[in-house]
């Protein structure tokens, strides 16, 4: 679905992106995985356009990501975007956060109806929860509020920058369980990032380790840990199995 | 999302409705038909008294008359009167050729006449008075040494002088005086003018300058001393007027004109003193003088205490309300390019803050050349003072949208305008209100000085208080100001739970807890 092709992004005098080169399969859930710091969430932003690459290019379905306001806002309606918190619209409803693109486009009442109750159904959100603000919300409705928001057009791919970031544990689990019942059921090509190297393995088909705005290794979990391509990947993976739950956000 | 969309547009469609009703209550006022006569006085109650003459002679003929009174200064009349937005107002020779046509040097009033017609004025004959400068000292007193003339002070080198430190200061003033007449005396002090009259009465003070038709002079029984070497220059008071009323009303004009030569110094110092000692009303003042000199007896309106804050109370909502309506038309819009980029928001906010330093007195005259007088310089300088609060809030309330949020409406694919009306201008509303909030209460107390160049509203009551020394009057103008300005606020209280999107007011709830 993405190729990436010797993509480098800086900012200021921090080289936040190495040239890179990188594929993300379509149908599959890609994990973008590192400590803070990496250029995980950069690499996650230049895939809709968020920010724009200072070298090389993205393709998307083989052709280049448009530059262009305008042709970027269709290709930005086919990308589902989450990020961390949910950054739901405060002075709006959970129901009109979600559906705000739909009105946007002037989608029949019908159509949005029939497209919201499948993604309530979808992410086991209350219905009844629907007309309350985000300020009423508790955090992990807030975060299937998003994920419906991002979801409401049925886009092909579905961007989350740490979608259970600041989420306390107990919710953390059960979303990461629903998350992953979600992908199997849509089959969209999913980009996630994380920083916890269980929530990686749990949700991701492949992993892409990042260190320092280099990728270090593509592949999946049993890759990484039986076939390091470098001391840093066990590094990683030990630092994790050593402190469990705590997270690498070292 | 949807109150806002409906709300904002109807409140604001509601303000320029009353706007709108009010206006047109304004126009209505000047009927059509009969010729019409504009009269100007300046703000001491001299010129008022004189207005209010003019104004109550031309009503007499049945012309529609309209008395702008106490405008502030010399040249907003001056300015007015060449515009074309003022027919006639009381002035005096020595202020037209020392100060308004100084540049010309005018050797005498012919050559002042001609000068004047230049400019399509007129002048009348002098109106019997010369409001000068002129020495003074008791009565009684006087009467004892004999002095009738500054001359004769010359024989009594002991008096005690006691001078206004303007008079201390001026070129014609006590050092030039002194020199033309030889004046011996050395005791001589300067201080305040009230000072000066109190002085008067207490005997350390014997001898102090004053105008020759002040009020005080029959308050305290003062003898005004002869100008024999005629060093001061004459301020003969005289009307101005457009030439162009000659032929608009012809009536009007002839009976005003009937007022030259009617009033000497003793009669016009006796008519100060009726309305700023015994403080009866200029109107009635010059009512009972038209009736006792010339004939004419004209009816004197009194409002009542409640039809006065009315009429004010409408000209000040008036004056608020267009220069609010405007800046918000502007300033909401310049906060949003404010917001977009910050080069430009800082030039637009420091443009602003620029504005917002300038005195409103000077702003207000500056404006009169562009726009004359009444509410238009008014309305156009509260304007101006309205923009930077609500530019800036509109700025500071766009630009504190937190990024996640601004990143989801980016990711989301809305286009620009589309983020404006959903997103952003929506989150950005308690903050915009707060600064058309605080727009509004500024300007409620600005326009008070509106009254200056003829906007009407609280500051004509407060105009009149200050120069008749009246707090009552004074009161009946800050009063209702300070009322308007505490509901306004309240309105905006209440618009703000109206128009502040539910989930917005949630959050701020939760906050505070």
């Amino acid at each position: 679905m993405y190729a990436l092709q010797d993509v480098s992004k800086r900012f200021g005098t921090t080289q936040a992106l190495h040239a890179l080169n990188l594929t993300l399969p379509t149908g599959r859930t890609t994990v973008l995985l590192g400590p803070s710091g990496c250029g995980k969430s950069t690499l996650v932003r230049l895939l809709n356009g968020l920010l724009h690459p200072d070298t090389g290019q993205v393709l998307y379905g083989g052709k280049p990501l448009p530059t262009d306001a305008k042709a970027l806002l269709s290709v930005r309606h086919r990308v589902g975007y989450a990020l961390q918190g949910g950054g739901l619209f405060p002075h709006l409803t959970g129901e009109e956060n979600v559906t705000l693109m739909a009105q946007h486009l002037r989608w029949s009442p019908a159509k949005t109806r029939e497209r919201r109750d499948v993604l309530v159904e979808l992410t086991r959100f209350p219905a009844e929860a629907l007309a309350r603000y985000p300020a009423q919300l508790s955090g992990g409705q807030r975060q299937r509020v998003a994920l419906m928001r991002a979801l409401m057009l049925d886009p092909e791919v579905l961007l989350l920058d740490e979608p259970l970031g600041a989420l306390d544990p107990l919710v953390r689990h059960e979303l990461q369980a629903d998350l992953r019942a979600i992908f199997a059921r849509l089959r969209k090509t999913v980009v996630l990032v994380t920083h916890d190297l269980a929530e990686a393995g749990f949700l991701g088909d492949d992993i892409v380790l990042m260190r320092e705005g280099r990728v270090v290794q593509q592949g999946s979990l049993v890759d990484l840990e039986t076939r390091p391509a470098d001391p840093f990947v066990t590094r990683f993976i030990q630092a994790q199995r050593l402190a469990p739950g705590s997270g690498a956000s070292a | 999302m949807s109150t806002w969309r409906t709300c904002a547009p109807t409140g604001l469609a509601v303000l320029l409705l009353l706007s709108l009703a009010l206006t047109a209550c304004e126009r209505a006022s000047t009927t059509q038909g009969e010729p019409s006569v504009r009269v100007g006085s300046k703000k001491f109650t001299e010129s008022v008294i004189l207005g209010e003459m003019v104004s109550q002679l031309a009503r007499s003929t049945g012309a529609s008359v309209r008395h702008r009174r106490e405008l502030g200064g010399t040249a907003v009349l001056w300015e007015a009167l060449r515009r074309g937005e003022l027919d006639v107002y009381p002035e005096y020779t020595g202020t037209l050729r020392q100060e308004l046509l100084s540049g010309r040097k005018l050797p005498d009033d012919a050559a002042l006449r001609v000068a004047l017609a230049e400019e399509g004025l007129r002048m009348s004959a002098p109106l019997g008075f010369n409001n000068t400068y002129a020495l003074g000292m008791k009565e009684a007193e006087a009467e004892r040494l004999g002095i009738r003339s500054i001359s004769d002070l010359r024989e009594h080198p002991a008096l005690r002088f006691g001078f206004s430190n303007e008079f201390m200061e001026r070129g014609d003033g006590w050092p030039a005086l002194r020199d033309s007449y030889r004046l011996p005396q050395r005791e001589v002090s300067g201080l305040d003018h009230d000072l000066a009259y109190r002085g008067m009465e207490a005997g350390s003070v014997q001898v102090t300058d004053l105008y020759s038709t002040d009020a005080e002079i029959a308050a305290y029984g003062l003898r005004v001393l002869v100008d024999d070497l005629h060093h001061f220059p004459a301020y003969d008071a005289v009307l101005l007027y457009r030439a162009d009323l000659e032929s608009r009303a012809p009536e009007a004009l002839a009976t005003i004109l009937r007022l030259s030569g009617t009033l000497s110094e003793e009669k016009m110092v006796k008519l100060n003193a009726r309305a700023r000692l015994e403080r009866v009303p200029e109107a009635q003042v010059a009512s009972d003088f038209l009736s006792q000199a010339l004939g004419v007896s004209t009816v004197v309106r009194g409002d009542s205490l409640a039809s006065r804050v009315w009429l004010r109370t409408r000209e000040h909502l008036f004056l608020v309300g267009v220069s609010l309506l405007g800046a918000l038309a502007l300033a909401v819009p310049l906060g949003v390019l404010a917001s977009r980029s910050p080069r430009l928001g800082q030039a637009v906010l420091g443009l602003a803050g620029v504005i917002q330093t300038i005195p409103s007195l000077a702003l207000l005259v500056v404006m009169i050349p562009l726009l004359g007088i009444g509410s238009r310089p008014a309305i156009a300088a509260l304007f101006l003072y309205s923009l930077l609060p609500i530019v800036r809030n509109t700025a500071s309330g766009l630009t504190g949208i937190p990024l996640e949020v601004r990143e989801s409406a980016d990711a989301l694919g809305l286009p620009p305008r589309a983020r404006l009306w959903r997103i952003d201008l929506p989150m950005a509303s308690p903050s915009i209100l707060a600064g058309i909030q605080t727009a509004a209460v500024i300007n409620v107390g600005t326009a008070t000085l509106g009254a200056l160049v003829g906007a009407g509203g609280y500051g004509q009551p407060i105009l009149t208080g200050i120069r008749l020394d009246d707090t009552r009057l004074i009161l009946e103008g800050a009063v209702p100001a300070a009322v308007l300005a505490l509901l306004v606020s309240g309105v905006f209280e209440a618009l703000g739970r109206v128009l502040v999107p539910k989930g917005l007011r949630l959050r701020a709830e939760s906050e505070s807890r």
